[in-house]
């Protein structure tokens, strides 16, 4: 590899050739400030327009400042970071910034959150020399995500994300000079645009451009409600990421507490989504080994491979970009809407309960399940089978209006019967949980033998798109693996040209899966962070006592009580959905 | 100082192009490196504006070893008060040609792209017949090259180099961080050598007669001859071919109107001269030759008595307020911010001491702007206030 000598701050640094100055510099300890850069080193998602302009440094013999996080470091550079020169055009930078900036951090969403926030305290901006105008754009609301655009500050995150990572293309800048912004097409609103709701922008914005729909209040006063059951399912993912909203480490699971802090909360039954990811499995499983079985004697009708069809921002993608792919997915709803309608039919049956009377929340790691349990088909009479998506972070809110001291908290159980899970419920958390857990129980199902081991590591890690093949039992099934939905294109091009070599493929939206969901306590770009939340989903499936779906006692009770068996017509009715063509 | 260098009219440009076949074989007759000394030793300078050595862009994409390069001809001529490459492509289309297609020779291309500005969709059809005559001849000789014409769709900032690159590849129209240089990564992320119209017809000239022919006009460190458009209060507004180096009170001796009170060089992102300082001003690239020397790209804006600079002040700032990107900070809030603050000023809004804030701010915007567009709005910003700070008070 060739070397490149430069000194920076009279420190003399070696790099590898194509390092930028702000690598160069960090590599020895020297801060750049930074504010619409940004880089998940593992997932290889980089953006870097150097438009803000905050992290420019001075060159010795260059006439204006470069931006150190797009320059190039070169032979013989002698750099200061942190000169007068430097840090006066720094502030005024930051001060043109917040000059259109409404700065109404009282009551924004992002506040104790915000990069613009930081760096202004990190410069000691006390006052705003240029008073110019502030630019005004009309507030966009959609089912999941707010846009207030008044507050970009152009940063391209979430163009990044949209366009680069996600391949949606909704996300992009629109207009000239001042009234430059970011924008769906011909500035429509979101819920107009091909959006699939998965976050990703939320996750990255710096301010308090993007945050998500807060439903904080409307749960409050249902559980003020003395007429209302309240209940509530926590996603499996939201217990690796709540407590660092609490100031623990990344990585620790909070699952006892979470549950502790949501009785506090007055919640009447805090319930598990990872019961109903068992669910899915059961039902998703018994159509794949269906599938699987009809194809091999010989039915050349049968679709494969099967699609998973738990992340609502996938489902959204499909219908709009692959409509004619739209048979292909599993037909089996996300855990989420199989718990709301499980919940709302069979659990409110059990405790004589009124639908109407029983509002289920759920705590999810996740925009875009806002909009799907907003979606209509996902309703009875006008009621909906899941009331009310919460964030990780809007759940951290709500504690923390609660006066609940989360850290010291007792663990405490989920409460039966759908607060019962097992390991493979729980590694739905993370991109290839779903389909290793669909593994253990399709293995089981149709081999008709115990599995000789449980952890797949073919099937984990942070690749974007991964595959294996596992052996059941002398037929080798190939699986695919993508997250990120620019991944999951890839795989539905082969599906499309008939080049696919899957039998069963697991799509995520959100890099990481839903452990690094929108609705996640915000990373910053730091994505350590998301293999640490990763590493905390295993270790909860490892110290599981049951870690296959199907011997999930409460599962059995459901199935022998209600359900009858997977794929039953009762099954049909509430467990699986139908998709849409929305070309 | 007084420079004594007299304005010298010149007529290559829209001389005869009648010869262009014979121009063209025999110069890709010559070898590369021939072509790129001759290219060096007339000194020939950019004539969009920024004056980079033509030879020196030429020989640095010829040395890059890819087997895609491009050459592309910038007629995206938005500068405010410029209006002689319309005049080239209509008169003298073939010089054109020919010099795109002799730096593809030279530095190993075989596709040529005009970048023609929105508003000038009405040369279209004529050009594109020229082009189909051009490459008819050029398929004779056996020569490869293709040129095709990519209309822009009326953004000032595409006439940035890289801008132009993205509004190319179908991307929106913003500039790229730099280094990486075109020679290097331009269109497409290939070697590309870009041009200015004039710049193009200048190297015909130099191509027919030789680089001494061309060198002998100018003065040291602005060598040759120059198309300028003048407007604004003159008797005889128009385009008129001049020798580079003269002092701007020769010129004004020519063109003004007896009571011209300043002269806007080089557009909008140029400089404003005061009358006071017309004998110690030359029009030609930076150079130690002289006291002020200002390049432009051909725009030259006289102003009478009659005009209000704050007038002329706050069109420019609307304009570039319109007319940034959005990308970057320093430019997108700080163009909209100047208007705003001489606006403030003029009402007593604000005292006359923000006036010193906001060319501070024009101070950090050239420091920190992405691009040209950013870093020169200081210009006309400061030689305005700085000249003629009573106008913009009372």
């Amino acid at each position: 590899m060739e070397m490149i000598n430069l000194t920076i701050d009279h420190k003399p640094v070696v790099v590898r050739k194509g390092a930028t100055v702000l690598e160069a510099a960090s590599g020895i300890g020297i801060d750049i400030p930074t504010l619409c850069y940004m880089k998940l080193e593992d997932m290889n998602i980089e953006n870097k327009p150097g438009g803000c302009r905050v992290c420019v440094v001075e060159v010795k013999g260059r006439r204006n400042l470069a931006p150190a996080c797009c320059t190039e470091a070169s032979e013989g550079m002698e750099i200061s970071t942190h000169s007068i020169r430097v840090v006066n055009a720094r502030r005024t930078v930051v001060e043109l910034i917040l000059s259109d900036h409404p700065a109404d951090c009282l009551i924004c969403a992002k506040s104790g959150n915000c990069d613009l926030q930081d760096m202004a305290n990190h410069l000691g901006i006390r006052k705003i020399h240029y008073q110019g105008e502030h630019s005004m754009y009309r507030e966009d609301t959609s089912p999941a995500i707010i846009r207030e655009i008044n507050k970009c500050i152009m940063c391209r995150r979430c163009e990044t994300m949209c366009n680069d990572v996600q391949t949606i293309g909704v996300l992009s800048a629109v207009n000239r000079g001042f009234q430059a912004v970011v924008s769906p097409a011909f500035e429509m609103n979101l819920d107009h645009s091909v959006c699939t709701y998965c976050g990703q922008c939320v996750a990255v914005c710096p301010t308090g451009a993007l945050t998500e729909v807060d439903e904080t209040g409307a749960v409050i006063r249902a559980l003020s409600d003395p007429t209302k059951t309240v209940i509530v399912q926590t996603a499996p993912a939201v217990r690796a990421a709540l407590g660092e909203e609490f100031g623990m480490t990344a990585g620790t699971l909070v699952t006892g507490k979470m549950v502790a802090a949501l009785r506090r909360l007055g919640f009447d039954y805090v319930f598990d989504t990872d019961f109903a990811a068992d669910l899915t499995i059961l039902e998703e499983g018994t159509e794949l080994l269906n599938r699987l079985s009809a194809f091999m004697a010989g039915d050349q009708q049968v679709k494969l491979p099967i699609l998973t069809s738990c992340c609502p921002a996938w489902v959204k993608f499909f219908e709009h970009h692959f409509p004619e792919l739209k048979d292909i997915p599993s037909t089996a709803r996300s855990p989420q809407q199989m718990f709301g309608s499980i919940a709302k039919t069979y659990f409110a049956d059990k405790i004589k309960v009124k639908r109407e009377n029983l509002v289920v929340v759920s705590i999810m790691p996740c925009l875009a399940k806002k909009y799907e349990s907003s979606r209509p088909e996902f309703s009875v009479n006008g009621n909906p089978d899941v009331d009310y998506a919460l964030t990780t972070r809007e759940l951290a809110h709500l504690i923390n209006l609660g006066n609940i001291d989360f850290k010291s908290l007792q663990n405490e159980d989920f409460d039966a019967p759908m607060g019962e899970s097992t390991g493979a419920g729980v590694i739905f958390g993370t991109t290839g949980g779903v389909i290793e857990a669909a593994v253990r129980t399709a293995y089981e199902i149709f081999t008709g033998k115990q599995l000789p081991r449980l952890d797949f590591e073919e099937l984990r890690g942070m690749e974007g798109l991964r595959k294996a093949t596992i052996d059941f039992n002398g037929t080798p099934i190939n699986i695919g693996i993508a997250h990120g939905l620019g991944n999951a294109r890839k795989l539905l091009e082969e599906i499309q040209a008939g080049t696919s070599e899957f039998h069963a493929i697991e799509i995520m939206s959100c890099p990481g899966g839903c452990i690094g969901g929108g609705g996640q306590p915000y990373h910053h770009g730091d994505s350590e962070i998301l293999k640490k939340r990763q590493r905390a989903i295993y270790s909860e499936d490892q110290n599981k006592s049951i870690r296959k779906s199907h011997e999930n006692p409460y599962i059995t009770k459901l199935y022998e009580e209600f359900l009858g068996a997977p794929l039953s017509e009762k099954s049909h009715h509430l467990l699986h959905t139908k998709y849409f063509d929305r070309s | 100082m007084t420079i004594s260098y007299q304005l010298k009219r010149a007529d290559f440009i829209f001389k005869n192009q009648n010869d262009w076949e014979e121009v063209l074989s025999k110069s890709i007759s010559r070898t590369p490196q021939e072509l790129i000394n001759e290219l060096i030793s007339s000194e020939l300078k950019g004539r969009g504006g920024a004056g980079f050595p033509t030879g020196l862009k030429w020989k640095l994409t010829a040395e890059i070893s890819d087997s895609t390069k491009y050459v592309i001809c910038n007629a995206d001529e938005g500068e405010p008060g410029t209006f002689k490459d319309r005049e080239i492509l209509s008169m003298v289309p073939f010089k054109v040609l020919t010099g795109m297609a002799v730096c593809g020779y030279v530095i190993g291309a075989k596709e040529g792209y005009i970048y023609l500005r929105g508003e000038y969709f009405f040369l279209l059809p004529e050009l594109n017949k020229i082009i189909r005559e051009f490459e008819y001849y050029c398929k004779e000789i056996k020569f490869d090259f293709t040129i095709r014409i990519f209309m822009g769709s009326g953004a000032y900032i595409c006439g940035e180099e890289t801008a132009l690159f993205e509004s190319m590849e179908g991307k929106r129209g913003e500039p790229r961080n730099k280094p990486p240089y075109p020679s290097n990564y331009g269109y497409m992320g290939k070697p590309t050598v870009i041009n200015n119209v004039e710049t193009l017809a200048h190297t015909y000239t130099i191509f027919k007669y030789g680089a001494k022919r061309f060198y002998d006009l100018g003065v040291q460190y602005s060598r040759g001859s120059k198309l300028f458009s003048v407007s604004g209060d003159t008797p005889k507004p128009g385009i008129y071919e001049l020798e580079l180096g003269m002092s701007l009170a020769d010129f004004v001796e020519e063109f003004g109107d007896g009571d011209t009170k300043a002269v806007q060089v080089g557009g909008a992102s140029g400089f404003l001269v005061p009358r006071k300082r017309f004998n110690e001003t030359a029009i030609g690239f930076q150079g130690k030759l002289v006291g002020i020397s200002l390049p432009t790209g051909g725009s030259m804006m006289l102003f009478n008595s009659s005009r209000s600079m704050f007038n002329v002040l706050d069109n420019y700032l609307e304009f570039f307020r319109e007319e940034s990107c959005g990308q970057c900070t320093p430019c997108r809030v700080g163009c909209q911010q100047l208007l705003k603050g001489i606006k403030a000023v003029k009402r007593g809004e604000k005292n006359t001491k923000y006036l010193d804030k906001l060319l501070r701010l024009t101070e950090t915007m050239k420091l920190t702007a992405k691009c040209g567009l950013g870093q020169s709005v200081a210009n006309s910003f400061s030689s305005i206030v700085e000249n003629f700070r009573e106008e913009m008070i009372y």
